[in-house]
């Protein structure tokens, strides 16, 4: 792995993603600088997710090439320790993504444990407060949490071992209103104070407004369009599907 | 409205046994509803999800489910065996589970599994063919904005992205026209557009079928606009009531709060405001 630092943080050049025949991500290139916070929106099914997976190292079957913090990544290779503490994903579907049989202390301490954090006992308490999760849910097991507080483990989780990006995939998307607005404040802090770098899916364009910095729209495995965050505020979108959802959501 | 009640349910709490003693996720909750859209919202853990399940009788052990009675168009469900009970279940009452991927056959594909569904509840009884079931899998993959309908019936469950799994539960749960559809959180990894249109999809059938329809939801804009009446929870209880159109108005602080914690783009730069919790706020006002 060569690293190249005069890049962003994230660089993403002509990625395609293929689950069998079926290719999910054609040819989409981007580019994140480190601090930013990139929003992903467009159609389900239109390859938000497969994106993040790829990044993750979750589907393997692409072309194309991707790099983070100048590090290039290679399908099928296996991500260093360090690599996979620095990139942390927070998954769209906290079920499937937290083990049944671990309780919330297990699900955060061996992560911490396994990249070499002390005081775990410490880190996991405040990780928890910071998630708005009272100590009284630490040994719960996930089936015993409600969606909420099953994804908000799951943002804790990604948040322990202090990784400088992080993809969120739908993060507040089970969350009401107040919760919601806890994660977003958590984000917004974490990135003023330890410079991390979002890469962002959502449907929830309010959420793209309040967070983001630049915005690509999807369709059917493309970016049609890549905006400035200014043009949720001013409407000023190239696409057809785009204004028809700037339209819907500001109704 | 009083003499067409659909559901009517009774002193309702699930508790569940813990170390430091009982959890009340619901507690003694009553409330009513006509073949009409109601909405139940309410913050994480406030004891949505449970009062749907509730309802259906899904409540795990060790937890219990205690209630006067649950009443679906004048049957009181706490006295079904547990055979007549599953017959309302994915019949008379069909629920869109939170985790909808979870709530399908994993081992089986898309497809397969709303023919087998069509065929129990439409195809035995009205006697029709095995092609006329095939057509209508596709239609209502259609009907819910699947883009692919042949690709996605042929997929498998995780093949799915999180929005098609939504959509695919909410086609499984119609198939039946049930008489009550509750939908925990059905649309929530839709963006706008298709979310619109698998409401029109609903409201259709509250219409048309007189269905009733019970929708959890945390989108307080979306509930307003598409639901007749909601009700808040807070803490396992219903704090407040009211109708969709009016949710602006709500009295509660819980409720107002809800409403002023919402993200935009004037907001950007500033830390949205949040919610500092009162226990007065568990009675009603
Ligand atoms: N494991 C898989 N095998 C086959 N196809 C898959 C698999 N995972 C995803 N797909 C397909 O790839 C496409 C893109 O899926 P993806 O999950 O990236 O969509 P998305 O944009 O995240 O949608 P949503 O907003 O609904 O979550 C979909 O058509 C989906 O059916
Ligand atoms: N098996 C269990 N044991 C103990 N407590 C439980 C169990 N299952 C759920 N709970 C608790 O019951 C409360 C209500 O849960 P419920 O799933 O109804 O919340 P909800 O309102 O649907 O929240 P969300 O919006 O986050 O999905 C939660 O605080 C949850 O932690
Ligand atoms: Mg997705
Ligand atoms: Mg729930």
């Amino acid at each position: 792995m060569n690293k190249n630092p005069s890049s962003g943080m994230i660089e993403v050049q002509d990625l395609s993603v293929r689950y069998g025949d079926f290719v999910a991500v054609k040819g989409v290139s981007f580019s994140v600088a480190a601090g930013e916070t990139f929003g992903l929106v467009g159609e389900s099914g239109s390859g938000k997710s497969t994106i993040l997976q790829a990044l993750a190292g979750l589907a393997d079957d692409w072309s194309g090439s991707m790099s983070v913090d100048g590090l290039a990544l290679v399908a099928g290779a296996r991500r260093s320790l360090a690599f996979r503490k620095h990139l942390q994903m927070v998954f769209q579907d906290p079920y499937g993504s937290l083990h049944p049989h671990q309780t919330v202390d297990q699900i955060l301490s061996s992560p911490a444990r396994i990249h070499g954090f002390g005081s775990i006992d410490r880190r996991i308490a405040e990780v928890m407060e910071a998630v708005g999760l009272g100590p009284q849910f630490r040994f719960r097991l996930p089936h015993q949490l409600s969606g909420g507080q099953r994804q908000r483990v799951a943002i804790a989780r990604a948040l322990i071992v202090e990784p400088k990006v992080l993809l969120l995939d739908e993060p507040t998307s089970a969350l009401d209103a107040s919760v919601q607005a806890e994660i977003l404040n958590l984000l917004v802090t974490l990135r003023h104070e330890r410079g991390l770098t979002y890469l962002l899916v959502t449907h929830d364009l309010s959420v793209v407004a309040y967070l983001c910095d630049r915005l690509a729209v999807m369709e059917k495995g493309s970016f049609v369009e890549t905006q400035p965050i200014e043009a949720l505020e001013t409407g000023a979108f190239d696409q057809d599907y785009t204004r028809r959802l700037f339209a819907a959501a500001a109704r | 409205m009083a003499q067409d009640t659909l559901l009517e349910v009774d002193g309702l709490t699930v508790r569940f046994p813990s170390v430091h003693g009982p959890i009340e996720a619901v507690r003694d909750i009553s409330f009513a509803m006509g073949r009409e859209k109601i909405a139940i919202v309410g913050e994480s853990g406030s004891g949505k999800s449970m009062t749907a399940r509730a309802i259906l009788d899904l409540i795990r052990p060790p937890g219990e489910r205690i209630a006067r009675s649950i009443r679906l168009d004048g049957t009181d469900l706490t006295r079904l065996s547990p055979r007549q009970m599953r017959q309302v279940r994915g019949g008379r009452i069909t629920m869109v589970m939170q985790d909808p991927k979870y709530s399908l056959n994993p081992t089986m594909s898309v497809g397969a599994q709303l023919y087998e569904n069509w065929l129990i509840h439409v195809g035995k009884p009205k006697r029709l063919s095995r092609a006329a079931g095939q057509k209508a899998v596709l239609e209502m993959l259609e009907a819910v904005q699947i883009n692919d309908p042949p690709r996605v019936a042929r997929s498998f469950p995780h093949e799915l992205s999180g929005g098609m799994g939504q959509r695919v539960m909410i086609a499984m749960m119609l198939i039946p026209q049930p008489e009550l559809m509750i939908a925990d959180e059905p649309t929530s990894a839709l963006d706008v557009t298709v979310q619109m249109e698998v409401l029109k999809l609903m409201d259709g059938l509250v219409a048309r079928n007189g269905m009733g329809l019970l929708f959890i939801s945390h989108d307080l804009p979306l509930v307003s606009r598409f639901c007749d009446r909601v009700l808040i929870m807070y803490r396992g209880r219903i704090v407040e009531e009211c109708r969709a159109d009016r949710l602006h108005e709500a009295q509660h602080p819980y409720t107002q709060g809800l409403l002023s914690c919402l993200p935009s783009y004037a907001q950007r730069g500033h830390p949205l405001a949040t919610l500092s919790r009162d226990a007065g706020w568990e009675v009603a006002p």
